[in-house]
């Protein structure tokens, strides 16, 4: 394959990713709308469009037409940066995720990920972990106390479960022998997924996650009731909804990850035992990565809408006293299994 | 020119200029903002060098960690109250030169006249090959066990150090 070849489907590649994510950032947002609805039993959007289906179109186009209003008492060049640095942790950390096997096309081989790295997983820490500068600069440069609050408290909630999700990762990546994406998904073949080899790992980072992303029932940085928004307060039109935007393509990747690490990735067990053809098995493993991701984010939204927010004190004991304990455990456990079966 | 060269050009450019604003800013948080992008071009330099291990590592440990810390300290702090410091005691204003002068006498002595050590194997797959995870993780938990665990009870006495502190200032 010569240079022009890998940069044009590399391109195309990139196209691909970030209209997905941008049109199912968009849908989120009426799902979430729509199952919160059908949680509370009530009707939900059903104005614009078919069923409301146009609802996120309207919904951007009205935020587009909002004044952008900076407060004075902001650092006007940090204010504008912070939901530049959101976005763009929130969206370069697709770049490692596999969403399918590896694809022959006009006989070329392309892998369906758009940078194929061996310390793939690393490198999503290390994106996440910058992930809260976005919100401590938003929440420090907009010059206002309920602002700096929201920040601060997000920033010490992200911190405090970054070591657990660190350490339930450590428990796949002892089965997998590999940092790569695509490695620690070959590992879990058939239905030897992380999830049913490691349950306690699974949930702990699943918990981490919800407390990454900041959804319910972690969501204190926005906390309404005390601080009037948290660290968005103070922002207004495109920049309040390229937040809005980055919390979900955020929940995106995370379920994307659990998908990766936990549930098998774009495996279906079994299926080359089915007698199907090979584009056929393609196909289906790709819409199989898919579905999952589906699956976590409907589990994302049903666990908003069912469980009440934590408090302070509470969040900070399940994080460090159940969540970081829970994760050792799991090592633990992983490292005796690997021991035993080796 | 080579795409490495111009990245290095770029990362080191990146680099010394953000290391400039860094010191010069007024404001700590801006200083600690261009630090943090210092970080990152150092992060960028390494991953140049091979040594892809530490680029992320570089990220997650300063960038994502230690900065988040001294953000947090600054924030929580009156930043003005440092000025004050220097004012009451100016014997600190010529300690903190020496100790400049010092180390930039250091980095004078290393990149003019020192030699560096040949221990970089002369093929290029094993050359691409020396800073991945697994290769650190087996030179570290087989040739170089003994200091990693010392210095992982270093940590441990420390961590145990810090939260008695913290607990006696409660009680």
């Amino acid at each position: 394959m010569d240079l022009w070849t890998i940069i044009i489907i590399s391109i195309i590649k990139i196209l691909f990713v970030v209209t997905i994510t941008l049109l199912t950032v968009s849908y989120l947002v009426y799902f979430e709308r729509k199952i919160s609805a059908w949680v509370q039993d009530r009707i939900g959007p059903n104005r614009v469009g078919w069923y409301g289906l146009l609802q996120p179109f309207a919904d951007v186009f009205k935020l587009f037409l909002k004044e952008d209003i900076v407060p004075d008492a902001s650092i006007k060049s940090i204010h504008t940066l912070a939901p530049i640095i959101t976005l763009f942790v929130a969206f370069s950390t697709y770049a490692v995720l596999p969403w399918g096997p590896p694809v022959n096309i006009f006989g070329y081989e392309i892998p369906l990920v758009l940078a194929d790295v061996n310390s793939g997983i690393l490198i999503v820490l290390a994106l996440t972990s910058l992930g809260v500068y976005g919100i401590t600069f938003s929440g420090w440069a907009s010059g206002s106390k309920y602002s700096l609050l929201g920040g601060v408290r997000s920033s010490a909630q992200m911190i405090s479960y970054e070591i657990s999700m660190g350490f339930s990762v450590a428990g796949v990546l002892l089965i997998s022998e590999s940092l790569r994406p695509a490695a620690i998904i070959e590992s879990q073949s058939g239905w030897m997924w992380n999830a049913f080899i490691q349950p306690i790992g699974f949930i702990t980072f699943l918990v981490s996650a919800f407390a990454e992303t900041n959804r319910l029932p972690f969501d204190l940085p926005e906390a309404e009731p005390e601080l009037v928004g948290g660290y968005h307060t103070e922002y207004s039109s495109m920049k309040f909804a390229a937040f809005f935007l980055a919390e979900y393509a955020n929940m995106i990747i995370s379920s994307g990850l659990i998908v990766t690490l936990y549930l098998g990735g774009w495996q279906v067990p079994y299926i080359e035992t089915f007698g199907l053809s090979s584009g056929w098995v393609t196909m289906m493993q790709i819409g199989a990565f898919f579905f999952k991701v589906g699956a976590v984010l409907f589990f994302f939204i049903w666990v908003r809408w069912s469980i009440p927010r934590f408090k302070y004190n509470q969040l900070m004991n399940l994080g460090w006293k159940v969540m970081f304990p829970l994760a050792l455990v799991n090592l633990v456990w992983v490292a005796i299994l690997v021991m035993l079966l080796n | 020119m080579t795409l490495e060269i111009i990245l290095f050009i770029l990362f080191a450019l990146i680099g010394a200029a953000s290391g400039v604003l860094m010191i010069t800013r007024k404001n700590p948080v801006m200083s600690a903002l261009f630090l943090i992008l210092n970080f990152a071009a150092l992060a960028g330099v390494y991953l140049l060098l091979n040594a892809q291990f530490i680029a992320v590592v570089q990220i997650i440990v300063y960038a994502g960690a230690i900065m988040v810390l001294f953000l947090f300290v600054i924030m929580l702090l009156r930043p003005d109250a440092e000025i004050s410091i220097l004012r009451t005691n100016p014997l600190l204003k010529y300690v903190a030169i020496g100790v400049g002068v010092l180390v930039f006498a250091q980095l004078i002595y290393l990149i003019f006249f020192f030699k560096p050590l040949n221990i970089t194997p002369s093929d290029v797959a094993e050359r691409i090959q020396i800073g991945t995870v697994e290769n650190i993780g087996t030179e570290i938990y087989t040739k170089y066990i003994i200091p990693v665990q010392v210095a992982g009870f270093l940590l441990l006495s420390a961590t145990i150090g810090a939260l008695v502190l913290a607990k006696k200032k409660f009680e």
